[in-house]
């Protein structure tokens, strides 16, 4: 028995939102009384954190505290419509909405406290701390909350925007075949050690190094989190998860969470991650968001470290011991590739 | 159907039902008492949400007869914090970043509260094995990991 070390790298360059467009989200925002903002949106946080970068987003627009910022993604019968959250489109394509829904709500604030300032809309500013300002004349101030107050009961105006952002469907030109598939892309590097024992043909990760480019971290912390548990869903895809069964008679397939198999808790592997920031043009403040991409470069990255580690091509998933073995014994034992 | 009367003490505080035969203890507490933090994952007693503790030591409520908590303390995630003050755990989850869609929280934190009381500071590989048998599908568990490091005031890998 002999356990060989193995290293697979892979990269990725992912299309951020649906390939070749056509992919609407809508945002609303208004102001309560009190001068707080509810952003209304039909897209749903899977636990990805979309209601923390959406909140981010309104509360950077409209100039006003992250406190005073409520992001209700409850209901698509009452809310505004929404494609979904997949395609890792939430903070790309919902973050834009945000943006102007906002930009609207805050021309309107800023147009109800020039009223009660009794100056031009143009002249006011805001803090970020909850106040409006003229310009140049710090004294010279209201709170977002007495603006808000006066527009429900004395102006007889809304605060409120609505947003929309959408990539038009692009066709395929039948002639060249040419098409703008997509407006921006995320890119990944990404190496993985391993190592595989040829009497068991198990697989053990040790290790994973990564560079993400999402375009600039709206969220930093955010965006380590959905790196980390993407990379471990990864992970379990190559290794461990599927329906059927793991050798060949049909009475050995899961057919319940017991017998489904993912790595737990010791299983867990090391993974050092560089996030690269380069903030692309279309995005909300540059955001692309990591999405699905922190999974997939970790399946291709793992075959490859199989076969350099034994020399065995899985080109099917999960790489079970099964399979490992069963193409070392067609092999004539583990043929490492050696460093490279 | 016969019911039984079952009296035990959920989070401190004397809770009283009626319980069918067979009823298991987290339909209990989930639609006969109205605590509704232990959650319903696989119900065959494989993924850990609706772990609770009873007397202390951590058990899955899905998997329970609800009768055979008579007389015995049965505590909750709805009992960790006390009023505004979070408990030690939900604090480090937060700080952590130990939740993405939350569903296997409370089931996390009742595991991790039954080591802590036990073992004040505890070892990772402790760590581990006291959550082993709660399935986690978002985090990849290194962050839940540091935060219970963190909650027994010992250093994490992140912050080394």
């Amino acid at each position: 028995m002999t356990v060989h070390k193995g290293r697979g790298f892979a990269c990725i360059n992912y299309p951020i939102g649906m390939n070749l467009g056509g992919d609407p989200s809508q945002a609303l925002v208004h102001s309560t009384p009190d001068g707080k903002f509810m952003v209304s949106l039909s897209s749903i946080d899977l636990g990805q954190g979309m209601k923390s970068v959406t909140r981010q987003i309104a509360a950077e627009t409209l100039g006003v505290p992250v406190s005073d910022v409520y992001v209700d993604t409850a209901d698509s019968d009452t809310g505004p419509h929404c494609m979904g959250s997949f395609a890792s489109r939430g903070t790309h394509r919902v973050g834009n909405a945000v943006i102007r829904a906002a930009t609207e709500a805050r021309k309107a604030l800023l147009e109800a406290a020039a009223e009660e300032l009794e100056v031009n809309a143009s002249d006011l500013d805001t803090d970020g701390q909850g106040n409006i300002h003229v310009k140049g004349a710090p004294s010279r101030t209201i709170t977002v909350a007495d603006t808000a107050i006066a527009a429900q009961f004395k102006q007889g105006r809304t605060l409120s925007g609505r947003g929309i952002f959408l990539i038009p469907p692009s066709d395929v030109d039948p002639d060249t075949g040419e098409m703008t598939p997509v407006s921006c892309f995320a890119h990944a590097a990404l190496v993985v050690d391993l190592e595989v024992d040829d009497e068991t043909g198990e697989v053990t990760v040790r290790e994973i190094n990564s560079a993400y480019e999402v375009g600039r971290a709206l969220n930093p912390r955010l965006v380590e989190q959905q790196l980390i548990g993407g990379a471990w869903m990864g992970v379990s895809h190559a290794l461990y998860e599927t329906t059927e069964p793991y050798y060949p008679d049909r009475s050995h397939a899961p057919t319940d969470f017991n017998a489904y198999l993912m790595p737990g808790p010791g299983e867990v592997v090391d993974h050092n991650i560089a996030v690269l920031e380069r903030p692309a043009e279309d995005a909300p403040f540059g955001g692309k968001g990591p999405g699905e991409m922190c999974a997939n470069p970790v399946l291709p990255a793992i075959a490859n470290a199989v076969y350099n580690a034994v020399g065995v091509r899985c080109d099917t998933l999960p790489i079970t011991p099964e399979k490992v073995l069963r193409r070392l014994i067609a092999n004539g034992g583990a043929r490492p590739q050696g460093v490279r | 159907m016969s019911k039984t009367p079952v009296q035990f003490s959920l989070n401190g505080s004397p809770a009283a039902v009626f319980v069918d035969d067979a009823q298991n203890l987290l339909d209990v507490l989930r639609r006969g008492v109205g605590d509704l933090s232990p959650k319903y994952g696989c119900g065959q007693g494989t993924c850990g949400s609706c772990t609770v503790l009873i007397d202390g030591e951590p058990h899955l409520s899905c998997l329970t007869l609800a009768e055979t908590v008579e007389g015995r303390a049965v505590e909750t995630t709805n009992g960790l914090a006390e009023g505004p003050q979070l408990h030690a755990l939900q604090e480090a989850f937060m700080e952590n970043f130990a939740a993405q869609c939350g569903y296997c929280t409370p089931g996390m934190l009742m595991a991790a509260k039954a080591l802590l009381d036990r073992t004040p500071r505890p070892s990772r590989e402790e760590v581990i094995e006291a959550i082993s048998g709660n399935i986690c599908r978002c985090t990849g568990y290194e962050p839940i990991i540091d935060a219970i490091l963190a909650a027994s005031g010992q250093p994490t890998r992140r912050t080394g």
